[in-house]
């Protein structure tokens, strides 16, 4: 079983040395690709084994848990894991037609590779201490790619981003010291055990805040998300595409993961807690994207919008909300990468990202301007496109706690979303160009297929499942029970390892 | 640095050195020692040389890149610990192969753990090698 597991981790990890050691020969950014192509391979093999058994656990080193290290995938692990290896590909080719060869003597596919691999390290550990060693994995590797090429303007993103997510780090490490003084375990499953058991539910609640604010940060929840939108728009727009797709979601996913299987002690506190962070998430991430005049400043804001949606399913915290927010996250992925795949190609054809000195892309690219519409109208919620399920999951997981506010609160921060993105296709595809300029479509040419093929591709899967969303909400709801009721997971960690 | 004394102790103490650094690779596992520790005292030797003579000779001495022997390093790693796989135990289960053991002598213990602290070792050195070169040549 341990193959399952270890394979769409360890792909990623030697892709990442070949890519280095035949950088700049002209086929390792082509090694890069077919590896991510692999690593896709591996993903969909773990999927299918996930929805055969239910969970998959495997023991590395073949000692047993709790004391050796634990990789398990149920359902969300699953889909995540999908998800990471299929946006790493989209985002893999389209760097081959962006990064040129001095950005590629730098390792920049290597880096990226890495950062692949410590997303799905995240996401399929079952152990507290190794998601802190994947976080690293992923942090470090971001960092790199966030201050390759060293720009001004890149190194200004990069100390705000390494500044606060390093805070984070801390405090989920003292969060990790404590929790395993308190009950002497930090095996996921043995600490719901342990958590259950213990006579200090206090001592566990105020334990659970330090990982609630510690994944926050990482998840750029209100009041800590400043260091997103500061550093998203600086680096090239593969970087920050697959940024905007996975990074933020991890701390999310950690979110859901503690909260669901460690922490669901005392909801009594942690709701409020989550619902006034949601709330006031969507809010200020909305107003933030209508105040920005830089095309990709916006989109990050519009993300710290997306991630208001997602914490108000983990808040409401029913089977139908957390099906709706595994939805939104499977939809919110692709469309992000996808948004900002083609806010990049926008960016080439203008010669800028700023709003005011972009424009008449709908008149000389229409293609480029029609793929921008299919993940717009997506993330804003048109039927029957992803992002319209995902709401309707969400909106009738609300109504039917009660939530009326909430109700109003997502269907008003939608219409706001639809607002900030005619804003953007009004200045930058259908405005004609402030200073008379025509976006140069001639420097496109040579790398156009590979700019645009996962563009198209990303597309096409959102409209995909837009048409047959049956399949995904069938799954998105078993995985919210499963969720909902880790005992299958306890089980299948502590009791019998294969 | 241009300093008679530094170069010509700096001569015999990188030998010293790098053969001190292979003896706390091998010695690792079960006794204090390891790729870790054995990485660092390899890379000590280097930096040592590269603030004696400069570090275009330190690089020359080095031959490879030493983001290359990082990189490098990390594949070995990462291949010893697949490499349990193929016999059919859990991934990174060390396996071992003790030649000529008998009663109590354990002979010449052999393992996929001394492969996958070689990697270590390699990434290690090679690690700390870029950022002292590069810490070095931005002075």
């Amino acid at each position: 079983m341990s193959w399952y597991l270890a394979m769409p981790l360890m792909t990623p990890v030697l892709t990442a040395v070949a890519a280095y050691l035949l950088r700049g020969s002209g086929i390792g950014r082509w090694v890069a690709v077919a590896g991510s192509a692999l690593g896709l391979v591996f993903a969909l093999m773990l999927m299918n084994q996930v929805i055969a058994a239910g969970v998959v656990t495997g023991q590395m080193s073949d000692w047993p848990a709790p004391f050796g290290i634990t990789l398990i995938a149920d359902l969300f692990s699953g889909i995540m894991v999908l998800l990471t290896a299929g946006v790493g590909l989209a985002v893999a080719v389209y760097a081959c037609g962006e990064i040129d060869d001095d950005l590629e003597e730098m390792g920049f596919f290597a880096i990226f590779q890495l950062l692949l691999a410590g997303v799905t390290g995240a996401f399929l550990t079952g152990d507290l201490f190794n998601l802190y060693v994947w976080f690293e994995v992923l942090l470090i590797s971001s960092f790199g790619l966030l201050i390759l090429g060293g720009t001004r303007q890149q190194i200004d993103g990069a100390v705000k981003y390494v500044v606060l997510n390093l805070v984070s780090t801390i405090i989920f490490l003292c969060g990790l010291g404590l929790l395993y003084g308190a009950t002497g375990t930090l095996n996921m499953a043995d600490l719901r055990l342990a958590v259950d058991n213990s006579d200090q539910q206090g001592l566990v609640t105020v334990l659970s805040m330090f990982f609630l604010v510690a994944f926050a940060m990482k998840a750029a929840v209100f009041p800590l998300f400043f260091w997103l939108p500061a550093s998203y728009h600086t680096p090239t727009s593969a970087v920050s595409a697959i940024f905007a797709g996975l990074l933020s979601k991890v701390g999310v996913y950690a979110l859901f993961r503690t909260f669901t299987l460690i922490f669901d002690n005392d909801p009594a506190y942690t709701q409020p807690i989550l619902y006034v962070a949601a709330a006031l998430t969507m809010v200020t991430g909305i107003l933030g994207a209508l105040a920005q005049t830089d095309m990709r400043r916006v989109m990050s804001y519009q993300i710290v919008s997306s991630i208001g949606f997602l914490i108000l399913g983990l808040a409401i915290g029913t089977p139908l909300a957390l099906a709706g927010a595994i939805f939104y996250l499977v939809h919110n992925i692709i469309v992000k990468v996808n948004l900002f795949l083609v806010a990049g190609v926008a960016t080439r054809l203008c010669g800028s990202s700023e709003m005011s000195r972009m424009g008449g892309v709908y008149k000389t690219a229409p293609l480029v301007a029609l793929l921008f519409l299919v993940p717009a109208f997506t993330l804003a919620g048109f039927p029957p496109l992803t992002g319209f399920w995902a709401k309707v999951l969400l909106v009738q997981a609300a109504l039917e706690a009660g939530n009326w506010g909430m109700v109003a609160l997502v269907l008003i921060v939608s219409l706001l979303t639809i607002w900030s993105l005619m804003i953007v296709w009004a200045r930058v595809f259908w405005a004609a160009h402030p200073e008379g300029l025509e976006p140069r479509t001639a420097d496109l040419a040579p790398v156009r297929l590979h700019l645009l093929l996962p563009i198209a591709a990303l597309g096409l899967a959102s409209i995909l499942i837009g048409l047959f969303p049956n399949g995904l909400i069938v799954l998105v709801q078993a995985a919210a029970a499963q969720l909902l009721d880790p005992q299958a997971y306890v089980d299948a960690v502590l009791g019998g390892a294969p | 640095m241009n300093s008679l004394i530094l170069t010509t102790a700096t001569r015999l103490i990188v030998a010293i050195l790098l053969l001190f650094s292979m003896f706390m690779l091998l010695r690792g596992h079960n006794e204090p020692g390891g790729g870790f520790i054995g990485g660092l005292i390899g890379a000590t030797g280097f930096v040592m040389y590269a603030i004696a003579c400069g570090t275009s000779e330190a690089r020359a001495a080095l031959r490879v890149r030493p983001q290359q022997i990082a990189a490098a390093g990390l594949g070995v790693a990462a291949l010893a610990g697949l490499s349990s796989g193929l016999l059919g135990d859990p991934i990174f289960t060390g396996e071992w192969l003790m030649i000529g053991a008998s009663g109590d002598s354990k002979g010449l213990a052999l393992s996929t753990v001394l492969l996958f602290d070689i990697g270590v070792y390699l990434v290690v050195m090679g690690g700390i090698l870029t950022l002292v070169f590069a810490l070095e040549e931005e002075i």
